[in-house]
């Protein structure tokens, strides 16, 4: 019975991620865009939900991702002459094959990176606790943006363009929709298993209380930098295809937007209810729908909407959708309450 | 946005943020101008002395919900632009801005004490995060209907105060600087007379002793609270209509504010008030100086990467004794 369940819900979500840019194609994009949005508030979830850490500044990472693809791409197709021209939009055009390597490589560069700054930027962020960590990560956040709107090697303030989808390859929404639903799904499943290990149970002990964890003799130091690791392992995949999609990079708006999908992804984690499996998935689609469908009928307000919403989601559904409905129908989730017990 | 050294056209620093770039060379050179004309260290020491006043002030607001409701309010930066644009209304009605020192924590008052009454007091008894998301949304809400109602445009309230040169006008004062600076004081004097000697201030400080206790005691703490956060947002109102008349306000520009209120108060600790003046003062002098060496563009980016950088410190001097930041 509950596998049946589980392959039904398993098989309808391939199904629609296979199926639903192609009877959508008008909104192929924004498919993609929403399977990125997922990613994210699976990637917030591991420290936010999991480890009790409110990170503001996985943006970073994300960043980082985008730039590194990019500029692999720059280096290797593109010589110093061309780099200075292609704001005017010269021959950026690649063949598939090579855009595809190129592609390849400069997401395996930018994980690389990413995974590196993590362990270099934990080591150091990850020793500050609750509050002081989520207001530092938000500074991290920000201060990295500015400091790469500063570095010229990675087109300073006037951004970088990621070279143009190949035409030969159809739409690149339909790719990029393919692309994020598949490492949206990897994401997921490498979570859950994560989540069963030993490894999952450490840093719920870091959630419940962390002096109890170290003085049982977890590592939770290395516990923490490794789950940040993960958490920007994803994230740097994630970039590295936004970049391409959205074909420019701006430091401040595309790749480091703090503002926006900093704490969306914190928000939609929430929303759906965090230190679940299924909750941040389910945040994310829920929101990016709302998201815009404030967008279509309340320009110029969206962002007021948005605000009311954090605020009623914090307020009143602190433990979010999913954690609602575990908390009204316990039952339903294999929690027993042992009458006098 | 941004405290530019010289008294040049501000709204042209905030337009050409884009434009960017930082080198060595520049840093170099910037550092030489330094030595060849020491007068301008003087003059960067004293912008910086007094901005880090007005800075103080918002931070001492911040200190206060924080210790007394435990709230990390995120939307103090936000404050102040509306205290800033309500002196901006003044000035367009024909009265003179300066008097917005005087009306906008009155009007902020009442915004303060509103917000509380409708959002603020179901957070009050909740996690310390929870403050900082509702917070948050509050922020952006603010800044998108501050953009709605007051424009994008970038306002400033003319105040028509002169600069005072010295040294064959190397070292400038501006007198709205010094005014303002006097003015931060004057309302933290007031302030803090207020917390010791009223009834009221007197109920602030034993709830943020022990609301509990204070309750037992026959304080109405719920009262205490909407006071507290409505004199926060009073003191945002006074740093706002100064932030209009010396610099600019734009509908996004809070969240710097409440980064550098953020800053101050985590170096000072909470209830330290002469760490509060201090760290304040020393973050608007090193923020000057960061603005003239590496370029006023990265004064932003220096002030956040400073946030960094003295969270990290702290705590790995807190290591050593196996502690951390509470």
């Amino acid at each position: 019975m509950r596998i049946d369940r589980n392959t039904m819900l398993y098989g309808g979500l391939l199904v629609s991620g296979i199926f639903l840019p192609l009877a959508l194609p008008a909104f192929q994009t924004q498919i993609a865009i929403m399977w990125m949005l997922v990613t994210f508030a699976l990637t917030w979830d591991i420290l936010g939900g999991r480890m009790g850490y409110n990170s503001f500044g996985n943006i970073v990472f994300f960043g980082v991702g985008m730039y590194a693809a990019a500029m692999t791409q720059h280096e290797l197709y593109f010589d110093i002459g061309q780099f200075e021209v292609i704001s005017d939009k010269i021959n950026l055009q690649l063949t598939p094959v090579k855009y595809i390597l190129g592609l390849g490589l400069g997401v395996v560069i930018g994980a690389v990176i990413c995974v590196l700054l993590a362990w270099l930027l934990g080591s150091g962020v990850l020793r500050l606790r609750g509050h002081y960590f989520a207001i530092c990560t938000l500074g991290l956040g920000v201060a990295v943006g500015e400091i790469a709107g500063g570095i010229d090697y990675i087109g300073a303030g006037s951004g970088l363009s990621a070279p143009l989808f190949p035409l030969a390859m159809g739409p690149a929404g339909l790719f990029y929709s393919y692309y994020f639903f598949i490492l949206s799904a990897v994401t997921f499943l490498c979570l859950r298993w994560l989540y069963s290990t030993r490894f999952g149970l450490t840093i719920n002990a870091i959630r419940d209380d962390e002096d109890k964890a170290e003085a049982m003799g977890l590592h939770t130091t290395r516990a923490k930098t490794v789950a940040w690791c993960v958490s920007a392992f994803f994230l740097s995949f994630a970039g590295a295809g936004f970049g391409h999609l959205n074909g420019f990079i701006d430091p401040l708006d595309v790749a480091f937007p703090g503002a926006t999908f900093g704490v969306w992804m914190v928000l939609m984690a929430i929303l759906g209810g965090k230190g679940t499996l299924w909750g941040p998935v389910l945040g994310a689609v829920v929101f990016h729908v709302t998201q815009e469908f404030f967008w279509s009928t309340l320009l110029g307000w969206q962002r007021v909407a948005m605000g009311l919403l954090i605020v009623a989601v914090v307020i009143f559904f602190p433990l979010g959708i999913l954690g609602w409905v575990r908390e009204r129908w316990p039952e339903r989730f294999g929690i027993t309450v042992e009458e006098n017990a | 946005m941004i405290p530019v050294p010289s008294s040049g056209d501000r709204a042209s620093a905030v337009c050409i943020r884009r434009k960017r770039r930082v080198s060595i060379d520049t840093i170099i050179s910037n550092l030489n101008i330094l030595y060849i004309a020491p007068p301008l260290i003087l003059q960067l020491l004293v912008n910086g002395l007094m901005v880090g006043a007005l800075f103080a002030l918002v931070a001492y607001g911040m200190a206060l919900v924080w210790g007394v409701m435990n709230v990390i309010n995120i939307s103090q930066g936000e404050y102040v632009v509306l205290g800033g644009y309500v002196t901006v209304l003044l000035a367009d009605f024909g009265i003179h801005p300066f008097f917005g020192v005087f009306i906008a924590p009155i009007v902020m008052y009442g915004f303060g004490w509103v917000l509380y009454r409708t959002v603020i007091f179901r957070i009050v008894d909740k996690d310390l995060f929870v403050s900082i998301l509702a917070t948050y949304g509050i922020s952006i809400l603010l800044q998108q209907l501050m953009n709605q109602v007051f424009g994008a445009d970038i306002r400033r309230a003319d105040h028509g105060f002169v600069t005072w040169p010295f040294f064959d006008d190397i070292v400038t004062i501006e007198q709205i600087k010094l005014l303002g600076a006097m003015t931060s004081l004057a309302w933290g004097g007031v302030l803090i007379y207020f917390l010791k000697k009223s009834r009221l201030g007197q109920a602030i400080r034993a709830t943020a002793q022990n609301a509990r206790a204070a309750r037992t005691m026959g304080i109405d703490t719920d009262k205490v609270y909407a006071a507290t956060y409505a004199i926060n947002a009073a003191v945002c109102g006074v740093a706002g209509a100064l932030v209009a008349m010396i610099w600019v306000i734009e509908p996004f520009i809070g969240l710097i504010y409440t980064i550098r209120a953020f800053l101050i108060v985590i170096i000072a600790g909470l209830g330290n008030l002469v760490g509060v003046v201090i760290a304040g003062v020393s973050l608007g002098a090193a923020e000057n100086f960061a603005g003239f060496i590496l370029g006023a563009e990265f004064q932003v980016g220096f002030i956040f990467a400073l946030l960094v950088i003295i969270l990290v410190g702290r705590s790995y001097l807190l290591d050593r004794k196996r502690e951390y930041l509470k």
